[in-house]
Parts: structure tokens; sequence; C-alpha cells
């Protein structure tokens, strides 16, 4: 019984993983990507680490432990990295496919934008300080 | 778990890999290679959980017939693809100064 559970997540799961390649070949652009790879290849991965864990149960728990907690790490990263790349990734300034509808982050990635150039400058300013205060000495 | 359904198994994660490692060289920008770099680190977790399953003969009867450490390589791997996901991530944010 638990074997046989355990068979049908291994290939959902493989299915998964498939699927959310496929995706990250075929759409148009990084964040349609990321959507597709991120979601798709963590759940199914997940599944298989599931399964894995089953085949433990019984006699072999080290397994089991080891499996479920690789599922959970893997559950609350994946996302977040994908996440930080996506952002990361409007920042820097790639764009949208064409075939776009809708974009409600312009407005923050400029503020964010504006942020850094700010520091920037205080970095500059801070280091022509330095620069200033040598040549007095000297 | 046969055999046979773990190789069939190995030879469609080796298939999503090859696709992976399409868009890692074709990926037109480099957040396209960062996320496509990141899949691949997830699912050669997958890989990691074949091995673990795939049974090999041993000598002794106190020895556990799988090879249960590449499961501690799969938590390991999750976590450096994790830690080098966010340092691609900030060091691409950066990228703003270059144009």
């Amino acid at each position: 019984m638990l074997e046989t559970i355990a068979l049908w997540l291994f290939g959902i799961g493989l299915a998964f993983d498939v699927l959310g390649c496929i995706g990250l070949v075929r759409l148009p652009d990084v964040y349609n990507r990321a959507q597709a790879s991120t979601k798709c290849v963590t759940l199914g991965t997940t599944m298989i680490l599931v399964a894995t864990g089953l085949f433990g149960v019984g006699g072999n728990w080290p397994l089991f432990i080891k499996s479920i907690l690789c599922a959970v790490f893997l559950l609350m990263t994946a996302p977040v990295g994908a996440h930080a790349i996506c952002r990361s990734a409007y920042v820097s300034g790639v764009k949208l496919a064409d075939v776009s509808v809708e974009d409600a982050f312009t407005q923050r990635a400029r503020t964010i934008r504006a942020e850094h150039r700010q520091r920037a400058d205080e970095i500059e300013k801070n280091l022509r300080e330095v620069e200033k205060s040598e040549e007095a000495e000297a | 778990m046969s055999p046979t359904f773990l190789e069939v198994a190995m030879y469609v994660l080796i298939f999503s890999s090859l696709l992976c490692l399409d868009r890692i060289g074709r990926g037109p920008t480099a957040p396209d290679r960062a996320i496509a770099i990141d899949t691949l680190g997830t699912i050669m977790i997958g890989f990691c959980c074949i091995m673990a399953l795939w049974p090999t003969p041993t000598d002794s009867p106190s020895a556990s017939p799988f090879m249960d450490y590449y499961m501690t390589v799969a938590i390991a791997w999750a976590i450096i693809s994790f830690i080098g996901s966010l340092a691609l991530a900030k060091y691409l944010e950066g990228r703003c100064y270059d144009a």
C-alpha cells in the first residue's frame, strides 16, 4: 500500500519536473519562465523527496527523516531564491514580454533604484571628503 | 522499487536537465541563466533521491542495501543552491549602474 502511494508520488513528481522544464524553454520572458520552473519543479522535487521518504518508513528511518527535512527546506527556500532573482531582474531593467497585459511593479522598482542611487551618491561624497582631508594633511 | 522504474526516472530527469542546459546556453539575459541554474540545482536533488533508492549488492548482512548517504548530499545541495541563488540575485541587482 505505502509502496504504491510512493510509486505514484514519484511518477507525478517526475511529470511535474519535465513540464516545468518544458515551460522554462518555451515561455517568452524571464518572469514567465521563473514562475513555470519554480512552481512546477519545486513541487515535483518535493513529491519525489516525500516518495523517497515513504520507502524508508518501517526499516530505514534515517532515510525518511533526511528526505522530509530536505523537502521542507526546499519548499521554504526555492521560491525565495526565484523571487529574489526576479526582483533583481526587474530592478536591473529586464523588459517584460510584448504579450504582457499588466505591470504593477514599475513605481516600486523606481523607488528601489532611487534608493540605490542615493546610497551610491553618499558613498561618493564620503570618499571625496576623505580625499580632501588627506590632501589637507599633506 | 524496481530498477527499471529507477532507470526510466533517471532518463526523464536527464531529459529535464538537458532542457535546463538549453536555457542556460541560449538565455538572452543573465537572470534567465540564473533561474535555469536554480532549476538545475533542484533537479539534481531529484537525481540524489534516485541514487538513494538504487539497490546495491553488499557483502555484510548488517549493511544497508541502499546508498542512503545520497540524501545527505541532497540536503547539502539544497542549502548551497539557495545561497548561490541569493548571491546571484544580489549581484544582478547592482547591474543597473552598468547602463
